[in-house]
């Protein structure tokens, strides 16, 4: 037996720090090579960290939610034959890594006591009886329930005036070793409990849950409050008339062949913005700034803004230029489908130079954008909706879509925001001009 | 006849009734007490104190012979120490009396009214009382049964002359040379160690394979070595069958384990084979109470079937001890008055005054077992302590054992077998009924030199790391 240390691989060119987001294995566990051992968050994409050989764990690194960085130590392995580290020896992370291991190892499950490794074995023998009350305490779900049967654990003074208040103390969390209730956990319970029980009818629910921001949702709230911080938004909303181009895609969907996807609206906008691109190029600038630098692509990278269900993501359409309509679609669906299920690759997150956000059917009237740092503008396309609408001398039902921008002020102006949109609205509104290749 | 009507009535004047009526009394509820007997009940005047009182005597009388001749600790007498039993008990008499009349003093402190008879109830509400004064009829809006219990007896040996219960134990006038004792329970031992220790040659006949089958093999070691050091013979798995009369002394014949037929020739037999509740002989036929077994049944507040009727103590079955229902006669007196009360003690200790003593809280590690927790268990002698080295305590194979769970290390139950150990008894029900967890007793500063820092040691003995181990 030897033992096996597993530093934190390298998952991508130039990112020196990862974020656990999820332990797939615990002390304890015996595991297969390409096991998951846990997932990480990169800058923007969640990877999967396998393991390269058999063995049991006998150390995890840091607990969800820490920053480390890439090269720390993992994880550690019992395995069979020879490891890559000396028994006993720290491969140098494994003591100053942030958290100390949570649960010796050999607590959970014993293990063989093979001569050579005394020395690590040594902390296992000490770890036979836990190592405090509080710890093993702070294990099992807060007060409730307690085993069937189980009187609760108070001094008699508690329990009193537990029955004078005519509380049942099975109820009552105990904040004290071995879930002992005190005087204070009977004033909480009565403060907020209580309320509960007695009052009929609806009553105030006081209950509060923390939930820890990690992983893609701390990724995506700093990213949001630097770029709401950092860039002065101007946001314009237009309306577009869609009913040309509405009844187009139901023809178009309705004369497609089996292999071709079903239409929506986002590939005849991304059609559209295209075109604006090659009128408006700066649109699809990213700006560094920080070197004071305006970097203009003359390709379409267009970003879609994609709920999953771990956050927002930002998938990216590589050349929208190249696409055709069915190409586009086609593309849309494979990456949505990917960022739900969460084998999108890191790549295929980064690189847009443009995003449309789009909430479909949910759209409402007008949006405010978040512009997707460092791109200067981002579309947001709002419901579309038949309203009623003055033309050629009388009122007729029109299918009416709203278009919700916003631009980074700093670099584009609003009369040349305004003209972008307007160009979109056009090629939207004469869906013919869509195919019309005027270079 | 005359008539009484009270708000509350007590039958018995035990450590269970008259603390109920003391505590009725000084909540303000109209109170009334009867009582056939001395103020004090079983306990008072036939139990606890007394037997105490004697085994005090037997223990000084041991330790003056210990002095004598060759002398022992610097100290030597001279002659031997002359033991009269006759003056010994009525010593212990006025150590009875004098609390006897404490109680009287405290019941009249507390307003309530003492009534001298024997009542017997035609319904749950009302009794009449045969006393000195003639009979006297007491209805009451509330009754607290309070009858106690009595010694049992065999079938096939009837009390009476030479064989005889703890009650007579307790009030010979001369030392038996050869006492029999039938039952090697909690109160036959008591009794036995202390006629061995007045120099009586005393014999055992147990039924069960062993001495104190309540408390665990480990815990009662150090007294079955106490026993055989004294020559106390112990007959276990033994069947007392008869008793005869032979020149005027009586022989106790029994079937020993093999079922052969054996006899013991003594002076007194001492029957000692446990106590049942007095549930007959006062009327309780007529009070529409439901039974559980051989005792009334009540609920966690003491209450019997019958509205407003309660019942405390060992009228209500095991464990029959003087503490337990002390606290639920208070706990009654309060719920009638109108508290919201119930019996929920978490553990209620036992304490055995035998040689050495013995002391028992909650739950042995087997009990533990068997209920399916994971325990650790820390145990400190009391070799290790100097207190009890400078006591002469310290040879006696005496130790605290502390048992807790394992997951979390609450204390759920405290033993300990030693010298003066009964003293040690109070805290260990404290720390069950606190839910202390071993980190809390091992942090307590215990005072040197005590006994009691075994209990200390061995909480430190569960945590694996014990000074002076």
């Amino acid at each position: 037996m030897g033992n096996y240390l597993i530093k934190m691989p390298d998952v991508g060119e130039g990112i020196a720090e990862v974020e656990i987001v999820e332990w797939s294995v615990a002390v304890g566990d015996s595991i297969e090579e390409d096991d998951l051992l846990c997932v990480v968050m990169t800058d923007k994409a969640a990877v999967e960290i396998p393991s390269p050989v058999d063995g049991q764990v006998t150390w995890i690194g840091p607990e969800a939610g820490i920053t480390m960085a890439v090269g720390a130590d993992l994880v550690r392995l019992q395995v069979e034959g020879q490891g890559n580290i000396a028994a006993g020896a720290s491969g140098d992370g494994a003591e100053n890594t942030a958290t100390e291991p949570a649960t010796k190892p050999g607590a959970d499950t014993p293990q063989p006591m093979p001569g050579p490794e005394a020395g690590a074995n040594r902390k296992q023998a000490t770890a036979s009886v836990p190592v405090s009350a509080t710890a093993s305490a702070a294990a099992p779900a807060r007060g409730i329930p307690r085993p069937e049967g189980e009187k609760p654990i108070a001094s008699p003074a508690v329990r009193q005036r537990a029955r004078d208040a005519g509380i049942d103390l099975r109820l009552v969390h105990g904040s004290g070793p071995a879930h002992r209730i005190s005087h204070a956990d009977l004033d909480a319970f009565i403060t907020g409990g209580i309320l509960a029980a007695v009052t009929a009818g609806p009553i105030a629910d006081t209950a509060v849950s923390e939930t820890r921001v990690i992983g893609l949702r701390r990724k995506i709230a700093a990213i949001m409050q630097d770029t709401m911080q950092r860039i002065p938004h101007y946001t314009y909303v237009e309306e577009v008339d869609v009913t040309e181009l509405e009844m187009l895609r139901t023809r178009m969907n309705n004369e497609r062949r089996d292999d071709q996807p079903k239409l929506t609206m986002l590939p005849f906008f991304i059609r559209a913005t295209v075109k604006a691109l090659r009128e408006f190029p700066e649109m699809g600038s990213r700006y560094d700034d920080e070197n004071e630098i305006v970097r203009q692509y003359s390709a379409a990278h267009i970003g879609i803004a994609t709920q999953t269900p771990s956050g927002l993501l930002v998938p990216v359409i590589r050349h929208a230029e190249t696409l055709d309509i069915w190409q586009s679609a086609t593309e849309i669906k494979r990456l949505a489908e990917a960022a739900r299920t969460g084998t999108i690759g890191r790549e295929e997150l980064s690189g847009s130079n443009i995003t449309i956000t789009s909430l479909g059917p949910l759209g409402g009237i007008a949006t405010t954008p978040v512009i997707n740092s460092p791109e200067v503008a981002i579309v947001g396309i709002n419901k579309v909706a038949k309203r009623p609408v003055w033309k050629d001398g009388g009122v007729v039902p029109r299918d009416i879509m709203h278009l919700s921008s916003s631009f980074d002020h700093r670099i584009i102006d609003g009369w040349e925001a305004t003209q972008f949109i307007q160009c979109i609205k056009n090629a939207l509104e004469c869906p013919a001009m869509l195919f019309m290749e005027a270079r | 006849m005359d008539s009484l009507a009270c708000k509350v009535l007590v039958v018995g004047g035990g450590p269970g009734g008259y603390v109920a009526a003391i505590r009725a009394g000084q909540l303000g509820l109209d109170t009334v007490i009867v009582e056939a007997d001395r103020l004090g009940g079983t306990c008072l005047n036939r139990g606890c104190i007394p037997s105490k009182a004697l085994i005090q005597g037997a223990s000084s009388y041991e330790e003056m012979l210990s002095h004598t001749g060759k002398g022992h600790m610097g100290i030597c007498l001279p002659s031997a120490p002359v033991l009269d039993l006759a003056d010994m008990v009525s010593w212990k008499n006025t150590v009875v009396d004098k609390l006897n009349q404490g109680v009287a003093g405290l019941l009249k402190k507390a307003g309530v009214k003492v009534v001298n008879g024997w009542a017997t109830f035609s319904d749950a509400k009302t009794c009449e009382v045969e006393g000195e004064q003639g009979s006297l009829s007491i209805s009451a809006e509330y009754v607290i049964l309070a009858n106690g219990s009595s010694v049992s007896a065999l079938p096939d040996i009837p009390l009476g002359g030479n064989v005889i219960s703890s009650t007579e134990a307790l009030n010979l006038d001369g030392l038996p040379d050869e006492l029999a004792i039938i039952g090697a329970g909690y109160i036959g031992l008591e009794l036995g160690i202390a006629y061995r220790k007045m120099g009586a040659k005393v014999t055992f006949i147990e039924g069960l394979e062993r001495i104190l089958p309540l408390f665990d093999k480990e815990m009662t070691r150090p007294i079955e070595n106490w026993l055989k050091r004294h020559e106390v013979e112990v007959v276990c798995q033994a069947r007392a069958e008869k008793v005869e009369t032979v020149n005027d002394k009586p022989v106790l014949f029994y079937r020993d384990k093999q079922g052969q037929q054996r006899s013991i020739a003594a002076d007194k037999v001492l029957v000692t084979v446990g106590r049942r509740p007095n549930t007959l002989g006062w009327g309780l036929e007529n009070m529409c109470v439901d039974m559980e077994g051989s005792h009334v049944k009540v609920d966690k507040q003491c209450r019997t079937s019958m509205k407003n009727v309660w019942a405390i103590g060992d009228l209500v079955g095991e464990p029959m001890l003087a503490h337990k229902a002390t606290a639920q006669g208070e706990m009654v007196a309060e719920v009638i008055a109108g508290e919201r009360r119930e019996f929920d003690a978490r553990a209620i200790p036992s304490v055995c005054f035998t040689e050495p003593e013995i002391v028992g809280v909650g739950l042995s590690p087997a009990e533990a077992t068997q209920q399916g927790i994971e325990t650790v268990v820390g145990k400190f002698p009391f070799a290790a302590i100097g207190k009890a080295l400078a006591m002469n305590a310290g040879t006696d194979g005496g130790f605290v054992r502390v048992t807790a769970r394992a997951d979390n290390h609450l204390v759920i139950g405290m033993h300990a077998v030693g010298a003066h150990v009964a003293e040690l008894s109070n805290q260990f029900a404290l720390a069950l009924e606190l839910g202390t967890c071993l980190e809390d007793i091992s942090g307590t500063i215990h005072v040197h030199p005590t006994l009691g820092e075994a209990t200390m040691e061995a909480a430190l003995a569960g945590l694996g790391k014990a000074i002076h181990a």
